[in-house]
């Protein structure tokens, strides 16, 4: 097999876009169509990936599928070079069948449906660029690129406060970017020769002096936290997913948040051991905070997409309190884990949201009650996905905190990790809560009489989601299989 | 001793020679065609601007006129830069020849390329004095062509304002040249930096005298680039002047300043480039102005409703992250200082073509009023949005390489001992380069946002359409594939004594 498949991975998506751009505006379901399709091509590139880097190369912790490096600016040392190991792979898996489902949940945009469709597929390319490049200025590329179409789809098909949320959206992302920025650039200098592949400067970083890792890590660890969002950078992401569209808050939910994590377990984690040893308390203590805080917030919240917002700054907690805890294999684990399982069930929230909201144009708590028995089948997924995210135990959602939970006790302080505990205690109670109040209890004939239950179009768009928070929830040993190897060269790397 | 006459060569100046020659021969055409040809001029002043990028591209590398003139990579860089910018400015005043200067076309593009001359002389020159020449010939056709609206009181304000700013900026440039003059006894550039090292060398001191040189010299050609504080005629010269000028003006005219000062500072003032050998340190009080520029630009163009005005003090702050690269005194600097004007010129001149036809069609420049453009012309929309992405510097444009490139440099040179203060240059241009984005944004809010509908269909004229279609092949290329042109601007620093490693 010699296609350059990750190449093909972007590729598909930008071909997707131009032909989306070609047809008529009029025919908005040969847009549709030919939007989807297109990206069921990088869906089965990445399930393929997926499958024979579990099969071949996943006892050992190289890249694989490398493509490059090829010289693309040789006056700067920029090269185009791409692979990925068990920490990307269920990236793309991820990205590739959030962006198609996405795309399926968005059928029913009606207004500018060739400008929806080609910007969707733009920031598919750059999400599955992000996870793929392993040069520094190639990876910013795609981590800029996203924010435009980004921009434009909270922008223009966003709800009420679209244009705030937009702006404010663009503008932290790119407020952390800048950091990263002249972090690349101090170890592009400080390399020797320099150099902007990823891999070397993994290797060469360490040496650094201490406080000039301390300089880059921070750096970059604000850039990596704002897109995560651990608290206190989190303020864009109430905003940003309330105004979007249900199938972009999806990908943001789904996969964007994940890039930070992502970004922070390829780059700096194992660039900056020495700095990373110093301030991994604070780390932890950040993610505690982010827990806790999510959580009670959740819990206050009217609107029901806020709530499933603010669920994401909780758990994304839990992988940032992993993440402090680096040394523990089991806790890297469980961050990997949550980030796969947290798009999963998010995702799967947000279009369950979305659902109701389209029939009931409102999203709020207190007006809805009862409706159990006029949606059976919605219930049926929305208490199932609520119970994964609450961390009920056969389902994936158990399987990372759980993880997590194990290896921080291991590697961190007690006293944090048993008040971050308290986390999955508040999460039952923000999501139980939801539940009685919208599907328990009284249900208004007169008002939502008409509500009709979940159609195949969407049911098509959750249901392999629930198929796999299930299956990793009660068979998660292949999942582990397929990133042990690269986990634990990681947890190698930063014990240096 | 036998005189020797000094080889003229005119040659290297062919380019220069037939550009003068052709804006002659364009205001001729205009008389003899009885000023009906209207389009005619404006495409024969076109093709005058492609047959001298096409001699420029034959002319050969080296001395004239004793040293006086030299053709050398930045000099032919720069050139292709007011050449450029030349073209696609002419080709943005169509709508205006035909509708408001209908009888003074002749004039019109014929003291646009006058300017083009001086320009071009200006990047050869080598010399102090040729240097202010160059500098006087580029900008007093520039002060007819602000004020070219006459009978419009904010064009004849704009272009008194730019007199007798540009003016009284010219005279102190020049009492600072007879400072430098006084001081070394040449006007060579090369002589000057010898007998500047020597003096300092031997005296250790060389006092007030140079650094009131210094200061006038910055004012001057500060004026010259809208550096703050010398900027406050841009805003209302960019809003008063007619568009393709101002369009001219933010790039031909920036970059004429940028190749003065860089042959008077970098090649003339700092010796050596070694903090031993020069006797002043210049990039301190420039990096300062730089950072004033990157913030005040930044800052203040977010309140801009007026999108000329905007692009005004956007222009300032271009100027501010093409400074970065000056102040790094470094070989990589100034090659990222010529690359990013480079990368400018496409994004801003297209950016302003699409301002021009706008304003043509709807009479205004109101941001307000490009509300829902999107709808009714998206390719213009899609377009004027790739230049304003590019401007604010966002990746895969070329704007983003050349602030990567223009930081690149600064961080490179700031370690080294004694330049610590070019982090806070960087800082400031990172942090406003966010701000930069509100404003470019809030364009394409307006045009894509909006929910109604703009009640304008803008369809771009045929020059227009080639001048956005030669920006956007720019940004975009350029930004994917930049390395030839790198590669040349690599070449650029050659002129200052440095050779990229």
């Amino acid at each position: 097999m010699n296609l350059p498949l990750l190449t093909l991975l972007i590729a598909f998506p930008l071909l997707g876009m131009v032909l989306v751009m070609l047809l008529p505006k009029e025919n908005k379901w040969a847009i549709r169509w030919t939007a989807t399709g297109i990206s069921i091509i990088p869906m089965l590139l990445s399930f393929w990936i997926t499958w024979d880097y579990f099969m071949n190369f996943a006892s050992s912790s190289a890249m694989a599928y490398v493509e490059g490096p090829y010289e693309w600016i040789p006056t700067l040392n920029v090269q185009y070079f791409l692979g990925v190991d068990g920490i990307s792979v269920p990236m793309l898996f991820l990205t590739g069948l959030l962006s198609t489902l996405s795309l399926l949940a968005s059928f029913n945009i009606e207004n500018r449906v060739k400008e929806y469709f080609a910007y969707f597929l733009l920031l598919e390319a750059g999400m599955m660029g992000v996870f793929v490049a392993l040069d520094f200025f190639l990876f910013y590329v795609f981590w800029e690129i996203m924010l435009v179409p980004m921009y434009f789809l909270i922008g223009i098909w966003g709800g009420p406060r679209k244009e705030y949320a937009a702006i404010k959206f663009f503008l932290y992302t790119l407020f952390g970017s800048i950091f990263m920025l002249v972090s690349i650039l101090i170890l592009y200098f400080t390399s020797e020769p320099h150099t902007l592949n990823m891999l070397t400067l993994i290797q060469t970083a360490p040496a650094l002096g201490h406080s000039l890792q301390m300089v880059c890590f921070i750096f970059f660890f604000v850039a990596f936290a704002i897109k995560v969002p651990v608290w206190p950078f989190h303020t864009w992401l109430p905003d940003a997913h309330v105004e979007a569209p249900t199938a972009v808050s999806v990908i943001l939910a789904g996969v964007l948040l994940k890039m930070g994590t992502y970004a922070m377990l390829r780059i700096s984690w194992p660039m900056f051991p020495e700095a990373l040893r110093t301030l991994s308390f604070w780390i932890a203590l950040l993610g505690a905070i982010g827990i806790i805080y999510g959580a009670l917030v959740s819990m206050a919240q009217k609107d029901l997409k806020k709530l499933v917002a603010y669920s994401s700054v909780s758990h994304m907690g839990y992988c940032m309190l992993a993440l402090g805890a680096f040394s523990s294999v089991t806790a890297i684990a469980g961050c990997m884990f949550q980030m796969v399982s947290h798009g999963l069930i998010t995702g799967a929230l947000f279009l369950l949201v979305g659902v109701l909201y389209d029939r009931a144009h409102t999203r709020e708590i207190a007006a809805f009650g009862g409706l159990g028995a006029k949606l059976p089948v919605y219930t049926g997924f929305m208490v199932m996905f609520g119970m994964a995210s609450l961390g009920l135990p056969g389902m994936s959602g158990f399987v990372s905190e759980f993880m997590i939970f194990i290896g921080a006790f291991q590697a961190l302080n007690k006293v944090l990790v048993g008040i971050s505990v308290l986390g999955v205690v508040l999460g039952a109670a923000y999501i139980l809560r939801m539940v009685q109040n919208v599907f328990l209890g009284e249900f208004d004939l007169a008002r939502w009489g008409g509500l009709t239950d979940i159609n195949a179009r969407e049911l098509i768009t959750v249901a392999p989601l629930a198929l796999l928070t299930l299956l990793i929830g009660i068979y998660p040993r292949p999942l582990e299989q397929l990133m042990e190897a690269t986990l634990q060269n990681l947890v190698n790397l930063m014990a240096r | 001793m036998e005189l020797q006459l000094p080889d003229l060569n005119l040659r290297l100046m062919a380019p220069e020679l037939f550009l003068f020659a052709w804006a002659l021969v364009v205001m001729t055409f205009d008389l003899t065609t009885k000023r009906v040809r209207g389009d005619a001029v404006g495409y024969l002043t076109m093709i005058g601007i492609a047959i001298t990028g096409g001699i420029l591209a034959f002319t050969d590398q080296g001395p004239g006129f004793g040293n006086m003139f030299y053709n050398d990579p930045m000099a032919i860089f720069f050139k292709m830069i007011f050449l450029g910018a030349a073209f696609m400015a002419v080709g943005s005043s169509f709508g205006i020849t035909r509708q408001k200067i209908v009888n003074h076309r002749g004039e019109f593009y014929g003291l646009m390329l006058l300017s083009t001359v001086g320009m071009m002389f200006l990047a050869s020159s080598n010399e102090l004095l040729t240097i202010w020449i160059g500098l006087e010939l580029t900008t007093i056709p520039l002060f007819v062509l602000a004020a070219f609206y006459k009978d419009n009181k904010l064009s004849v304000e704009a272009g008194l304002k730019y007199f007798i700013v540009g003016a009284f900026s010219s005279a102190i440039m020049l009492y600072g040249l007879s400072f430098l003059y006084g001081l070394t006894g040449t006007t060579d550039l090369l002589q000057l930096k010898l007998n500047l090292a020597t003096t300092h060398l031997t005296f250790r001191n060389i006092g007030v005298i140079l650094i009131a040189a210094i200061v006038m010299l910055i004012a001057g050609i500060g004026f010259k680039l809208g550096l703050p504080p010398f900027h406050q005629w841009v805003p209302d010269v960019y809003e008063g002047a007619p568009t393709p000028v101002a369009a001219f003006l933010s790039i031909g005219s920036k970059a004429a300043g940028l190749v003065a000062f860089a042959k008077v500072f970098v090649n003339g003032l700092s010796a050596f480039h070694s903090v031993d050998m020069s006797p002043n340190d210049w990039g301190k009080l420039a990096g300062i102005i730089a950072i004033a520029a990157l913030i005040l630009g930044n800052t203040v163009a977010i309140r801009q409703t007026n999108i000329k005005r905007m692009l005004g003090y956007s222009s300032i702050a271009q100027a501010g992250y093409i400074m970065i690269g000056m102040v790094t005194q470094s070989a990589l600097g100034l090659s990222a200082m010529a690359f990013y004007v480079f990368a400018y010129m496409f994004a801003n001149m297209g950016a302003f073509a699409i301002v021009a036809a706008f304003e043509d069609k709807t009479g205004s420049c109101e941001i307000k009023s490009y509300a829902g453009l999107a709808k009714t012309s998206p390719l213009v929309a899609i377009c004027m949005t790739i230049f304003l992405l590019s401007l604010a510097g966002i990746p895969p444009l070329a704007g983003f390489l050349a602030k990567y490139f223009v930081f690149a440099a600064a961080i490179k040179q700031a370690p080294v001992g004694g330049n610590e203060w070019l982090y806070w240059v960087v800082g400031a241009g990172l942090i406003t380069a966010v701000f930069s984005l509100y404003y470019y944004a809030n364009v394409i809010k307006q045009m894509y946002f909006s929910k109604e509908e703009s009640p304008y269909r803008l369809g771009l004229q045929a020059p227009a359409m080639l001048v956005v279609m030669i920006g956007l092949a720019g940004v975009l290329v350029f930004g994917l594939y930049p390395e030839p042109i790198l590669r040349f601007a690599g070449d650029v620093p050659a002129i200052f004594g440095f050779y990229m490693p």
